[in-house]
């Protein structure tokens, strides 16, 4: 948007709010490592909310016209009361609201408590971890007896598109600056399709350095730990037996962590076709071992020690059947 | 090869010019006795009764015709009066040697010769030699001639059993069943302590023996004798070639091997058969413990002009029975053993009753379960066989015994079984039992249907696609079946099936084309990354990986439609027809609509 | 909550086209008689069976699933039902994870001919099943969920 010299005035720039749900503070750093690109967007976009770095308070938020913010990135998952009520706030205040990172696209790491029953999270951390001096025995206060009311944890925790009405996903844990940067500019200049993923509808694979040491016929006996290995710096992690979820997980990252000698762990998601990220990739894990007799079967597949883990690291809240339902997790 | 012409009994007569006249004489189809002759050994001269009458430039002279060789313009006189005069004083004097062997018995008898004028001895032996010279051309030498003049005989070296040492007797048998007198089976027992074990023919059902080459059964295709390696004793010394020697057209040839033929086809017929049920697992009935217990197959073949009695019902212990029992549904319709009913047994034991009874004139009783006589015509012959008198008993034998409680059971096999028509348990003593033997899959059944992915059905008989639409065809495109392979069946319903099976093979053929399932699965190279997770999946091969695009493609035409690549798929690259995801959710959300859906 | 005399248990289905649904079929031909729980999603072979229907069927409402596949050895497509098999017994793990109990997912060789043993299969299954109760499980996450219309404290 160009303002006119001579007969109008000069245009607003389009607004944009930052807030962060349940989250570790990766997405706010990939922001910030925008760097330079940082000040060129600041050019293009007012920030109007971004608790982490300037000094907004809800009540701001609450004053704005309904709308009035371009778009709104959110990360983190919701589990909180009190994330509820921001992001329906945001919800509100924004014309579109951007899932930013892999858990509010799809919970991330925080959903995985969602394989635990809500008493044995907050026992675990507040009396029982090893770590932890509570001698008061004292839990989260919601209801206010001694302090202000804190917001209340929620059983399940959830991807932003699972409490409000979600516009558009960028994925990645984080999502890589570059890619926050095309992202940012495409939504101003071009937005797609409502729903869209902005990441390519392609699995990892296809932009893998290490893709021409994989041969055609793959077949394993058995899966070995990343960390229990010596791992070579060039070959495929799959063909020396290391679990990489980059077979079944969308390209767009550059394969940092291929790069970084790391296998894939999934945080850009599942691409298009796939409705439940984690039972399509066990699909073709179980596809890739050799084993047809039961007992060597049972053997092989016990090389995968945390199967739910592995295959729903970043997923869970996304996954057909979100969360655990009978007892505790042992 | 260069020819001689001579006359035998005023008839021209061609001869090779290596040949005997004796062989000479049997190429002019004419008859002359001989003893110690066979056309796969060396001649021997011994017996003389091959004596002819050769005139040759005017001088006539008497000749062994076995030792003689042919020559251009020799005359020759099988049956002049001094060739029978010679015969028939050799005779005598055989006789006299061996007067109760038969077969001089029979030639003396030819020849008018009553009893020898000369003092009788008792010889078997008639020292013609063959037993010897056949031990040779197979290579062992464990016999030959001691002795001169009277005290001439056969024996071992030494007379020491040929086991001893150098333990050459392999006791192939050839010396005893070359032998015309059966002099050889007792001199045989004294050389060594190895029994002979005669050959079981297989298509005598092992009621009597075949030679190591032999024609397996005269409707044999290709009907020309064939060599059992395992017995042939030219495969374990390299020297008896006989019936190399003897084949006129040199047919014989040792050096041939098996091979292993791959050929291409486009359709398969199966129509390996069936296997009767092995009454030994039944041992109630008394098969393999009392030896006039028969099997039906077995009977086929005493019942045969061209089986192992020339068609006469004769006992294993000799004689012929003058009572007869047919024991139905064994190994059939039994929770102990098959099932199913075998279908063919009821009318082949009434058939069996029928030519047995016409026979021996023997009593002969059919247990039953059931008379299943569906077919054209089978009502009738039921009703035949009741009218001839055979004895019809409604219930399942409980045993064979050869147990005696009276004299009327005495050297019987009783028969015991509920007759559940008249409400009591009878004995029935007779004196042959025959069991009525089910239908069953061939031993290799399950494993021929691994290597062509076929199934079995819970029998083991080969499972036909539809048991109404589709007799005759699989569940794999191609392949059909045809005969007792897919189930009991007679000879006119196998008829019909294999027509059928060659019909449908045909119309493969003549279509020019086949049509494929359309089930096939498809990559959209969109979304494909390359990962190459499905490529060993396909146990077809279809899957390649493009190198130029980074991509795997599928060959539809040898995709099978399985879904295993599909379903591996970790980005939902792949997708098959008529099962995409969409159709299948579509039908998981119709069975589980109970409350509101999840979000896919 | 529904009475447990007439809870009757709904069972999805995979059965392979070439062994376990013909048993079907030939039970159906031969009227054998077996409950009437299962709902059959017909594919051509186990291994086509993807995770993602095991689970979609259990979220959807399904209170088991019955995979039905050729004997090890005798797969028409020669080797799929041994993928089947290695994805079944990795799926149990992460279904146990769940908290979904293990009787709720069963794998069985019934081939073709093997009528009684689908007939023994589903009516063992159906009884397993009743005494495991309904699974609900829309109903379960519909209880969870009704957490974010509650007012917050």
């Amino acid at each position: 948007m160009t303002a006119n010299p001579k007969t109008e005035q000069p245009k607003t720039k389009p607004k944009i709010a930052l807030y962060w749900c349940a989250s570790c503070g990766g997405c706010e750093e990939a922001v910030v490592d925008l760097g330079e690109d940082l000040l060129t967007i600041l050019d293009l976009v007012d920030i109007v909310f971004w608790p982490v770095a300037m000094d907004f308070k809800r009540s701001d938020v609450e004053k704005m016209p309904d709308g009035s913010i371009t778009v709104s990135l959110i990360n983190g998952a919701v589990r909180t009361s009190e994330q509820k009520e921001m992001v329906e706030l945001l919800r509100r205040k924004s014309q579109a609201i951007v899932a930013f990172g892999a858990c509010a696209c799809m919970g991330g790491i925080p959903a995985l408590a969602n394989l635990y029953d809500k008493n044995q999270l907050l026992k675990t951390a507040y009396l029982e971890s090893p770590s932890t001096s509570n001698t008061e025995k004292v839990l989260p206060d919601v209801k206010g007896n001694k302090h202000p009311p804190v917001p209340h944890l929620h059983e399940v925790v959830r991807a932003l598109d699972q409490v409000i009405d979600t516009d558009y996903y960028i994925p990645g844990c984080p999502p890589p600056p570059s890619m926050v940067k095309q992202a940012v500019l495409t939504l101003l200049k071009s937005p797609p399709e409502k729903g869209s993923v902005l990441a390519p509808d392609i699995a990892l694979c296809e932009e893998c350095p290490r893709i021409e040491t994989k041969p055609d016929d793959l077949v394993l006996e058995r899966f070995d730990r990343v960390h229990l290995k010596q791992v070579d710096p060039e070959k495929c992690f799959l063909v020396q037996g290391i679990p990489c979820m980059g077979i079944g997980t969308r390209k767009g990252c550059e394969a940092l962590c291929i790069k970084g000698n790391m296998p894939c762990t999934g945080c850009f998601g599942p691409t298009n076709n796939v409705f439940d990220h984690g039972a399509k990739l066990l699909s073709a894990f179980a596809s890739m071992l050799s084993q047809q007799d039961e007992e060597a079967v049972d053997r092989a597949l016990s090389t995968i020690p945390d199967p739910t883990g592995s295959f729903y690291r970043y997923g869970l809240s996304k996954s057909l059947l979100r969360k655990r339902v009978r007892g505790g997790a042992t | 090869m260069s020819e001689v012409t001579l006359k035998i009994d005023d008839k021209e007569v061609k001869a090779e010019k290596d040949m005997t006249v004796l062989d000479a004489i049997k190429s002019a189809g004419i008859d002359i006795p001989t003893l110690c002759y066979h056309p796969g050994l060396s001649p021997a001269g011994v017996c003389r009764l091959c004596s002819v009458e050769a005139i040759k430039q005017g001088r006539s002279r008497i000749v062994v015709s076995c030792s003689y060789p042919v020559e251009e313009g020799l005359v020759v006189n099988t049956k002049s009066p001094k060739v029978i005069e010679i015969r028939k004083m050799l005779l005598e004097l055989m006789l006299a040697r061996s007067p109760n062997v038969k077969v001089i018995q029979d030639l003396a008898k030819e020849y008018g010769i009553e009893k020898p004028r000369f003092r009788l001895e008792e010889e078997k032996c008639i020292l013609c030699g063959l037993c010897q010279r056949v031990c040779e051309k197979i290579g062992q030498n464990v016999i030959n001639f001691v002795g001169r003049g009277v005290g001439r005989e056969v024996k071992t070296p030494y007379q020491m059993s040929a086991d001893a040492n150098l333990d050459i007797c392999m006791a192939c048998g050839g010396c005893v069943s070359i032998c015309p007198t059966g002099a050889m089976e007792d001199t045989f027992k004294e050389s060594t302590m190895k029994k002979p074990i005669p050959i079981p023919s297989e298509f005598e059902m092992g009621l009597t023996s075949r030679k190591p080459i032999y024609v397996p059964f005269p409707q044999a295709l290709p009907n020309i004798p064939t060599i059992d390696r395992s017995k042939c004793a030219h495969f374990v010394t390299d020297q008896c070639r006989i019936c190399e020697e003897v084949c006129e057209p040199k047919a014989i040839n040792f050096d041939q091997k098996e091979e292993t033929v791959e050929l291409e086809v486009g359709s398969i017929i199966i129509a390996t058969g069936f296997k009767t049920f092995d009454p030994h697992m039944s041992p109630r009935y008394g098969y393999g413990i009392y030896p006039n217990v028969y099997t039906s197959l077995e009977v086929e073949r005493l019942l045969n002009a061209s089986g192992p009695t020339s068609g006469e019902v004769v006992l294993r212990n000799s004689g012929k029975p003058s009572s007869v029992g047919i024991i139905h549904c064994i190994g059939s319709r039994d929770e102990n053993t098959n099932v199913y009913c075998s279908k063919v047994c009821c009318m082949y034991s009434l058939k069996l009753a029928h030519i047995i009874k016409e026979r021996t004139g023997a009593e002969v009783y059919n247990f039953y379960t059931d008379i299943r006589t569906p077919g054209k015509g089978f009502e009738e012959f039921y009703n035949k066989i009741l009218e001839e008198g055979v004895h019809f008993i409604r219930g399942k034998v409980g045993e064979v015994t050869d147990h005696a409680i009276d004299s009327t059971e005495e050297g019987k096999l009783v028969i015991r079984v509920e007759d559940t028509l008249m409400g009591v348990v009878r004995r029935i003593p007779v004196d042959m039992v025959v069991l009525a033997v089910g239908l069953e899959p061939q031993a290799d059944a399950v494993e021929l249907g691994k290597l062509l992915n076929i199934q079995c059905s819970s029998e083991g008989f080969f499972m036909e696609r539809h048991p109404k639409m589709a007799p005759v065809e699989t569940f794999t495109d191609g392949i059909f079946l045809a005969g007792a392979c897919q189930g009991p069946k007679d000879i006119p319903d196998t008829i019909a099936q294999a027509n059928a099976a060659a019909a449908q093979a045909l119309a493969l053929i003549d279509k020019g084309h086949v049509e494929l399932e359309p089930n096939t699965a498809y990559v959209d190279e969109d979304l494909c990354s390359g990962c190459k997770v499905c490529i060993p999946l396909c146990p077809y091969s279809a899957i390649s990986f493009d190198e130029s695009k980074q991509k795997v493609e599928i060959q539809g035409v040898l995709c099978k439609g399985c879904g295993a690549c599909v379903s591996a798929c970790p980005s939902g690259a792949l997708g098959q027809n008529l099962f995409e995801l969409p159709q299948i959710m579509g039908e998981i959300k119709g069975i589980t609509r109970v409350l509101p859906e999840v979000k896919t | 909550m529904t009475n447990a005399k007439d809870f009757e248990p709904k069972i999805v289905a995979f059965f392979c086209s070439w062994c376990t649904y013909i048993a079907a079929d030939t039970a159906g031909v031969g009227r054998k008689k077996y409950p009437p729980n299962i709902r059959v999603v017909k594919l051509m072979c186990s291994g086509q069976l993807d995770p993602q229907y095991v689970i979609a069927a259990l979220a959807n409402g399904a209170d088991g699933v019955l995979i039905g596949g050729c004997h090890p050895g005798t797969c028409h497509y020669s080797k799929g039902n041994y993928k089947a098999l290695r994805m079944y017994k990795l799926l149990k793990r992460v279904l146990g994870d769940f908290g979904i109990e293990e009787g709720r997912i069963r794998l069985e060789w019934i081939s073709a001919s093997e009528t009684n043993k689908l007939v023994k299969v589903v009516t063992d299954f159906v009884g397993q099943l009743k005494e495991l109760g309904p699974m609900n499980w829309p109903g379960k996450l519909s209880f969870f969920d009704s957490e974010l219309k509650e007012a917050t404290a």
